[in-house]
């Protein structure tokens, strides 16, 4: 049984073809790396292994059973964070909204929730930082709650989309470290969705690129390769590596970068997911 | 100033209407949706207008209006880049035809600043009834629907992939406003909505940063606000709607100081 498997799949947004004939399996427990340009379809692809995006064509398997709604084996973490970057309320309080947040009537916690909200806190360190209110923690503290948030419910499948936006590149390693940590510990498959593949390298397993409708699942080295992206990208992709680091070039300019980090650092870690890529217009 | 009949029943309408506005006014904060309170109370003053064009009691023309207005607001959907200029358009448009009604019944100025600055010491016991009867609909809705609700308020994308309907869930919470925002303009007028709805939960959430205190203290200080400015207004003959117009404010600058403090 895969952890996710796209069957044929097709998904047309807006008469527009955004994935076709999308077929590939996650296995279990592996931690894909989700790569494509700005516009690549990687959080349709998410949000339609959740149920929330119709298709064309083809079917999606999670854990071995149909794509629905609230499956309960499935964390998310969204791109776009919501507005609690605003609020004056405890980190706690938001990750404790999620347990059974889909049930009608009043938000009462047992004490077996409470000690589920704990342990998903401890999971990734964010005891103390929950303690604090939302609007006065940092980006990256605030993604760390979200992280924790999606351990509710402990899945067997995590999609987390684009976790490493607005952090530096210390904050991006820790962020990596410890989903790969959870994803062992816990047995859990992780779509890791990102603009740049050098962070990830330490910890996929296998990269999934998206581009040009299509979707290609395997290793770093097959995958991140000329001939595979000229294809993904519709243009003549030259892969240059150096010191183990990876660049992805047409003609002299770098397909894939974290602009976020290079111009903002993170001093508050709002999300600058609009300052995104130059290389959009040219994918 | 228990003796009179119109106090105690002044004390009851503003203590039923300042628990539902302090705690459905918590959500309204909390969701970011202040403006479509205010566009509501808008629309309720034409449809207490219009009920009263018609021969109806205010009270039925403002609910059955609102409630409308949220509903459709609700199915307008969730989209907040959209949502301020198609709320604007329905409050002016509201707004335009409360102007026509008044234009054909114009007997009728005490009415209408009633209606605008509210009358809490003309409320009689069939009044103070349909509050009642309203307010506990409308929390026990609100009860019904509050775990979806605070989850799809804090993170309506994660809501929405756990199931949660977001559409659903936030047109019957404005549904739920609407008669609150009914009953409030009962109490201090549509154009003081806000003070009871808006200024205690603003405060409360000041005060403190757990979910659960914010949404008691809400209530609270809604009520505390509410029957102080009935009995300032009783010892000082002034207007009750500016007593409590005046605490509300006074409540809110004051959590301001006491947030600044402790952050
Ligand atoms: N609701 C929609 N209606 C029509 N088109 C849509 C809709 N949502 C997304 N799209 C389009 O689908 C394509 C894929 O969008 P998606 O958000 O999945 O990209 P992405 O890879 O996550 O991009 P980014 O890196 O910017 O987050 C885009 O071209 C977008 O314009
Ligand atoms: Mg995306």
């Amino acid at each position: 049984m895969s952890a996710l498997r796209f069957d044929q799949v097709a998904i047309k947004l807006g008469g527009r073809t955004i994935l076709s004939a999308a077929d590939f399996a996650v296995e279990d427990g592996e931690f894909v790396g989700v790569l494509g340009a700005n516009g690549a379809g990687k959080t349709t692809l998410m949000r339609a292994s959740l149920g929330l995006v119709p298709l064309a064509a083809g079917a999606i398997a999670v854990l071995g059973a149909p794509a629905t709604r609230g499956h309960a084996r499935v964390g998310y973490m969204p791109q776009n964070r919501g507005p609690i970057a605003g609020l004056r309320l405890t980190g706690y309080d938001m990750v404790a909204s999620g347990v059974k947040g889909a049930h009608w009537g009043l938000p009462r916690l047992d004490a077996a929730e409470r000690r589920e909200i704990d342990w998903a806190l401890d999971m990734v360190d964010a005891r103390k930082i929950a303690g604090r209110s939302l609007n006065e923690i940092s980006g990256g503290e605030r993604q760390r709650l979200l992280l924790s948030q999606a351990l509710i419910g402990r899945p067997k499948l995590l999609l987390l989309d684009e976790p490493l936006i607005s952090l530096d590149p210390a904050h991006q390693k820790n962020v990596v470290d410890t989903v790969k940590r959870l994803s062992e510990e816990l047995k859990i498959a992780v779509l890791f969705s990102a603009h740049e593949i050098n962070p990830l390298l330490s910890a996929i397993d296998r990269v999934l690129y998206l581009g040009a409708g299509k979707a290609v699942l395997g290793a770093v080295d097959e995958v991140i390769a000329g001939p595979t992206l000229s294809r993904l990208y519709g243009a003549e992709i030259e892969v240059l590596r150096v010191g183990g680091r990876i660049f992805v070039m047409s003609g002299d300019v770098e397909m894939e970068r974290d602009s976020h980090r290079h111009e903002h650092g993170d001093a508050h870690g709002h999300d600058h997911q609009d300052h995104a890529h130059a290389d959009e217009s040219r994918a | 100033m228990f003796d009179y009949d119109f106090m105690r029943a002044a004390f009851m309408a503003s203590g039923i209407v300042a628990v539902l506005a302090g705690l459905v006014g918590f959500f309204l904060v909390l969701r970011g949706q202040t403006f479509a309170g205010h566009a509501l109370s808008h629309v309720g003053f034409t449809g207490a207008t219009g009920a009263v064009l018609f021969g109806l009691p205010p009270l039925a023309g403002l609910v059955g209006f609102t409630v409308i207005a949220g509903l459709a607001m609700g199915a307008l959907g969730e989209r907040l880049s959209q949502r301020d200029v198609a709320i604007g358009m329905m409050l002016s448009l509201a707004l335009g035809l409360g102007l026509l009604f008044l234009h054909f019944y114009t007997s009728y100025a005490a009415q209408a600043a009633a209606l605008l600055f509210g009358n809490v010491l003309g409320v009689d016991d069939e009044a103070l009834a349909a509050l009642a009867i309203l307010a506990a609909l409308s929390l026990a809705a609100l009860g019904f629907i509050a775990r979806p609700l605070i989850f799809a308020s804090l993170q309506p994308e994660l809501a929405e992939a756990r199931g949660v309907d977001l559409r659903l869930v936030s047109t019957v919470f404005l549904m739920i406003v609407a008669i609150a925002v009914s009953e409030c303009a009962q109490i201090v007028g549509v154009l003081l909505v806000f003070t009871l709805m808006v200024g205690p939960a603003a405060a409360a959430l000041a005060f403190t940063r757990r979910l659960h205190a914010a949404i008691a203290l809400a209530a609270l200080l809604a009520l505390a606000e509410a029957w102080g400015g009935l009995t300032l207004a009783y010892y000082s003959d002034w207007p009750t709607s500016f007593w409590i117009t005046a605490l509300s404010g006074l409540v809110y600058f004051a959590s301001l100081v006491s947030a600044r403090r402790s952050a």
